[in-house]
């Protein structure tokens, strides 16, 4: 339960300065102006200002747009390719599932980060070609975990009475299958979701994720980096951020998993 | 045995599968090697004879071939942009790569495998829940932003080791040793944080068990307990994530590499990347796909072997 509150209240802070910096920032977070460079905290700058002058807290605030637009974007790809996958892969024939599950290996050896890297190779840096390669990496888990979870449900006795009363496999699929399934691949969501908000800073670090001028909680990072000595704010700031907005989404997916699994809580409890 | 015989036919299988998916995936990029290395103003006779030169001007298959053929060879083809043979140059970077990846492991098994039997055996107190948190938190860092800041501590302030850069063993021991702390600890620390909590939860499942209350009751101390009795059965699913984490722990070495500056694979990588030279690429990512599906393998034998339950089956 505590993981559950720890992390919806990181992750709403996120959202939340997401949704303000659509109608509202202190400062236009592109604005570069150079007699404002490198300034400490103040009243009008509450976090100071980079070393291009522009307003940290503005830059923080449209930041989290990127974090949230970097999480959906991969998730998204992963959940919606991966779930139906899995699900397929259990309610239908044999060799079907076989062949999910070979690919599956197959994508398995190209990791997150080397895809991504890949992807930069062919298409560009941008943070759409980074996330849809962070996506496609993911597919394997959801799908991995969309077959398990499904698996045990057609095991079930009212999807042998659904079956018996002659029902298809996809109306079973559809039916009982996802909804029965749904709890733990939002909790997949929430991982990944961490996951995607790490990758994305390390190759927005590497200078293969989100390009200039759009803020970026990584990017603000790598464009710091040799200021730490003299201005450690610039570092801390974006790189606390990235910490509690993977946090949060760690804990939100735990705390999801005690709920939506009470075998795993009672175990919890005990242990 | 048969499982370990089928599990490295379809170790073989996917190894070629995905080197045709490496294959491809370089072969449908858009833009020509050739006028990469040549530049705009190229002539198109000179354009047709470095595409000869560099073999691309046959059909697909044939280079597929050629180029598959070549790795078992240790021919790893030719540089397009400085036309440097590329396999001794791979192996030198892997052996970089492959000495932080060591170090990293050691790192992160030294420091998880104590904190997260503590976070277990103690798991009602404040320590426990102190070490839980703080390996969630650990988890949620970026291991480059580690780097960063161990470099700034460690090297800038303090001054007691290098910020960056290379010595081979051979060449000066201490200094490579002294090269190897930051960044190893860097991707370690962050790998242990991840390991700590699969080390307390195994922990945790071990002490419910029946054996242990026996060993308990038959006079063990607690602690002693849980190390003669209670470790050893905790090891087995932590050495499967170990071995997965080998594969990420291979991938991340690519981002500590840069800020360390360190002439591994990942640098190697990235700098082809930021070159074009494609044929680089496609041998290096070809490198760390087979390293990371052997490291597969490897997990899934040793799984097989070490597992009391699988052993008694047979």
């Amino acid at each position: 339960m505590r993981n559950l509150v720890i992390g919806a209240v990181l992750v709403g802070l996120i959202v939340l300065a997401a949704l303000i910096s659509f109608l509202w920032t202190p400062f236009d977070p592109t604005q570069v102006d150079a007699a404002l460079r490198l300034q400490g905290p103040s009243g009008a700058h509450w976090l100071g200002t980079d070393r291009f002058g522009r307003d940290l807290v503005s830059q923080l605030m449209v930041g989290a747009r990127t974090t949230l637009y970097v999480g959906v974007v991969a998730v998204g790809v992963a959940a919606v390719i991966g779930t139906p996958l899995g699900v397929f892969a259990a309610a239908g024939p044999r060799w079907l599932g076989e062949i999910v599950l070979r690919a599956n290996d197959i994508m398995l050896a190209f990791p997150a980060l080397l895809l991504a890297i890949m992807f930069g190779a062919a298409f560009g840096a941008s943070t759409l070609t980074a996330m849809v390669a962070i996506g496609i990496a993911t597919v394997p888990s959801f799908a991995r975990l969309a077959r398990g979870s499904a698996l045990q449900v057609l095991n079930t006795e009212y999807v042998l009475a659904a079956r018996s009363a002659g029902r298809t496999g996809l109306a079973i699929s559809v039916r009982h299958v996802l909804p029965n399934i749904a709890g733990l691949i939002i909790v997949q969501c929430s991982v990944s979701f961490g996951i995607a908000v790490l990758a994305e800073a390390a190759l927005s670090y590497l200078g293969l994720g989100t390009q200039p001028p759009t803020p970026s909680w990584g990017r603000m990072l790598q464009e710091s980096q040799e200021l730490l000595a003299v201005q450690p704010r610039l570092l801390i700031v974006p790189g606390v951020a990235i910490a509690l907005a993977v946090l949060g989404f760690t804990l939100l997916g735990d705390g999801l998993r005690d709920r939506f699994d009470p075998r795993l809580e009672g175990h919890r409890a005990q242990g | 045995m048969m499982v370990i015989l089928r599990r490295a036919g379809i170790f073989l299988l996917t190894l070629a599968i995905a080197s045709i998916v490496v294959f491809a995936f370089m072969a449908v990029l858009p833009g020509d090697p050739a006028q990469v290395a040549l530049g705009v103003n190229a002539t198109p006779e000179l354009l047709a004879q470095t595409r000869h030169a560099f073999g691309i001007d046959r059909p697909l298959p044939v280079q597929y071939l050629d180029w598959i053929g070549g790795l078992f060879t240790g021919d790893f083809g030719r540089s397009y942009v400085t036309g440097d043979a590329i396999g001794p140059q791979l192996l030198d970077r892997f052996e970089v790569t492959l000495w932080l990846v060591g170090a990293a492991t050691v790192v992160a098994v030294v420091v998880a495998v104590p904190l997260g039997t503590l976070a277990a055996a103690k798991h009602r107190t404040a320590s426990g829940t102190v070490v839980s948190g703080l390996s969630q938190l650990g988890a949620a860092v970026p291991a480059f932003l580690a780097g960063i800041v161990l470099v700034e501590i460690f090297a800038v302030s303090l001054r007691i080791l290098p910020s960056g850069g290379w010595t081979p063993p051979d060449a000066d021991p201490v200094a490579f040793l002294k090269g190897l702390v930051l960044p190893a600890l860097s991707l370690g620390l962050v790998q242990a944080a991840v390991l700590t909590r699969y080390v307390r939860s195994a922990v945790l499942d071990v002490l419910g068990e029946d054996y242990l209350r026996t060993a308990r009751a038959k006079g063990l101390r607690p602690t002693r307990a849980l190390i003669r009795h209670g470790l050893r059965n905790a090891a087995v699913p932590v050495v499967t994530v170990l071995g997965l984490q080998l594969a990420t722990l291979l991938i991340g070495a690519v981002v500590v590499e840069r800020v360390f500056v360190i002439p591994g694979l990942g640098s190697m990588l990235l700098d082809a990347v930021g070159g074009r030279d494609l044929i680089v690429v496609q041998d290096v990512v070809m490198v760390l796909v087979a390293a990371v599906l052997v490291v597969n393998l490897l997990v899934d034998v040793l799984y097989t072997v070490v597992d009391p339950r699988l052993r008694r089956a047979r």
